[in-house]
């Protein structure tokens, strides 16, 4: 039996979610009593190869099939893997080209799925774990199946440790190159402008608790209090109310400031993702039950309407008229 | 051309809830049209309004209470709409990913749409999955996470941009017919005008069961049963202040004081 595992790169380099598949994978195949095999499809594979090579990985697939991810390669490949290894378990990233090719995979191949997976255990059968309503709560899931297909959520797994054993091996494909109905015309980088957020030592950092862009001058006045540097979650951004580099999380940066204050930001794993490095986190916000508040040092359960001009005067800034 | 949007409405929980059995109580619930599903109707009424003959369809798997969710669509420019539910459907522990992008597939094969955009993830179950499954089901193209979208509708290709983790976005050329999940932020969803809500009122909305699109009650079956769910042990160790905001505020004052972030 099999568990098979696929990395995950771009722009020439392993994604770290490919070394945490290795730790969730090495895990699954203990609880299976199954090997691990890892599949590497395009760009250098024999550069990925060394580096995949770590503790618990049986066997390494080598796909040499173009450079970057395009999801047509990829799951005509993946379903031609599974087809000759016959895995249990088909362990991908959630991450967004995983959600470009893990639906159609398990569609194609007519197995259930289970996307961003928190937890794994057991094995007769397997029960996962993940979240919903924005992580207020977890759910766990049996799956009645002998094969099935889940996508594994970011650093929710350490990374496997270097100095694996693995037996490497390349796969042969045979792409059907009429079928490929995307084609990648290059990249982009977003977000630049004149703040880097990620140079900051203390951020200010505004949610959708804010409720309307003209209350966004009460947190610019904080800022200016305390001297800090103003950031947000991503609805801010998304209504057009702070420019894009100020965005903190997946899709935006990841910062590391001495001290976080998030305020009106309920926490959603995206925004999470941006800002958890942080050296102290501070929440405000209503809600006792926001996720933020597992991450956070210190918190205010207030309505920041009232908190934050009370702690404007506590510097002695004015407090604007919103 | 014809556009199918997928539209689900979601749950939204109160800050204080209650967990029934294997799912949160419904006084605790609040329902609203899912955040990433109001982006994607606005660009199909926005290319709808910059194309000629462009028709609008909407389709929804959700009880007759999702009709109010169904109505904000309508009001916001979408032609007519289709809801898919029965008592089938209603009596399922959970509709999981396949279940749901069968339902939508059935529905898109009697629509024949150009074009079906649904939203990168539904906010309360956050599979992420829905739309690239319905792709695969029909044989289209897709993209996920796309936050541009430029058409050209004689060539047959939609150039979409596809955000990327960590502020870097694709560019890629899909071929027509294609599914592509709209990301929140591609464009600016409008409210809804007076005379859209009372236009609303008179569109179609049509009502399928599982017979109706020639499905059986096995498309609910599963092999994922739903076996439990709680409250997540707060990890959390944070000191939290309490007091009214002055006080609170005199302690995070204190705070940043002490740790010498800030003068003053
Ligand atoms: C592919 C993908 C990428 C994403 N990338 C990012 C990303 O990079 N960054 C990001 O942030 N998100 C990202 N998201 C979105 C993410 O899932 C959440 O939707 C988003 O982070 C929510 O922002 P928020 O916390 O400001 O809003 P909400 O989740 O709506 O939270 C608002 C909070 O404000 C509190 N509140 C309300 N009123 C008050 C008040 N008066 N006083 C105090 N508190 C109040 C509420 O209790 C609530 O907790 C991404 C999503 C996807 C699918």
């Amino acid at each position: 039996m099999t568990v098979l595992a696929v990395a995950e790169h771009r722009r020439g380099d392993l994604r770290d979610v490919s070394f945490e598949l290795v730790t969730a994978g090495r895990e699954l195949a203990d609880e299976l009593g199954s090997d691990l095999a890892v599949a590497v499809i395009g760009g250098d594979v024999e550069g990925f190869v060394e580096e995949l090579n770590r503790e618990g990985v049986d066997t390494i697939y080598t796909v040499a099939e173009g450079e970057e991810f395009n999801h047509g390669i990829y799951a005509q490949t993946i379903e031609q893997l599974h087809a000759e290894l016959d895995p249990a378990a088909l362990l991908l990233p959630n991450s967004v080209n995983g959600l470009d090719y893990a639906p159609a995979v398990a569609e194609q191949l007519d197995l259930p799925l289970v996307t961003d997976v928190i937890a794994l255990e057991g094995s007769d059968p397997v029960e996962v774990t993940r979240e919903q309503y924005g992580g207020k709560v977890e759910i766990t899931y049996d799956i009645g199946a002998e094969q099935y297909v889940l996508t594994v959520r970011p650093a929710e797994w350490p990374t496997a440790t270097a100095g694996g054993e693995a037996t490497v091996e390349t796969f042969e494909t045979d792409i059907d190159e009429g079928a490929l109905g995307t084609t990648v015309k290059g990249f982009e980088e977003v977000g630049a402008g004149d703040v880097d957020i990620t140079e900051a030592e203390v951020l200010v950092s505004i949610g959708r608790g804010i409720e309307e862009e003209e209350n966004i001058p009460l947190i610019e006045a904080l800022a200016d209090a305390l001297d800090a540097t103003l950031s947000s979650s991503r609805p801010i951004v998304d209504n057009g109310w702070l420019p894009q580099n100020r965005q903190v999380g997946q899709s935006g940066k990841v910062v590391t400031p001495d001290v976080y204050i998030a305020i009106g930001i309920s926490g959603a794993v995206q925004h999470v993702a941006g800002m958890k490095g942080s050296d102290t986190i501070v929440a405000i916000n209503t809600d006792p039950n926001a996720p933020i508040y597992d991450i956070a040092d210190y918190g205010i359960v207030d309505d920041l309407f009232e908190v934050i001009p009370a702690l404007i005067e506590e510097f002695g800034g004015d407090v604007p008229d919103i | 051309m014809k556009i199918l949007v997928t539209v689900k409405e979601v749950a939204e929980v109160d800050d204080e809830f209650d967990i029934s059995g294997l799912d949160i109580a419904e006084s605790s619930l609040e329902y609203d049209l899912n955040e990433w599903d109001d982006y994607a109707v606005e660009e199909a009424v926005q290319t709808s309004e910059s194309h000629d003959d462009v028709e609008v369809v909407t389709v929804t798997v959700g009880p007759e209470r999702a009709e109010e969710t169904i109505r904000m669509a309508l009001a916001k420019g979408a032609d007519r709409a289709i809801r898919v539910w029965d008592d089938t459907l209603e009596d399922a522990q959970f509709l999981d990913v396949e279940t749901k992008a069968e339902l939508i597939t059935a529905v898109a094969e009697e629509e024949a749409p150009d074009l079906v955009l649904s939203g990168v993830q539904a906010g309360d179950d956050a599979n992420g999955a829905t739309g690239v499954a319905v792709a695969e089901e029909l044989g289209f193209e897709w993209a996920a996470v796309v936050n541009h979208l430029e058409l050209d509708a004689d060539a047959e290709i939609a150039s979409v941009r596809r955000e990327l983790e960590g502020g870097i976005e694709e560019l890629t050329d899909v071929e027509l017919p294609a599914v592509l999940t709209i990301q929140t932020g591609i464009n600016e969803p409008r409210y809804a005008s007076l005379r859209g809500i009372r236009q609303a009122q008179r569109k179609p909305l049509e009502v399928n069961s599982l017979e109706d699109l020639g499905l059986d009650a096995g498309v609910v079956d599963s092999p994922v049963e739903r076996t439990s769910m709680y409250e997540p042990e707060s990890e959390s160790d944070a000191t939290v202040w309490e007091g009214s905001p002055e006080e609170t505020a005199g302690e995070l004052a204190a705070f940043l004081r002490d740790k010498g972030v800030v003068d003053g």
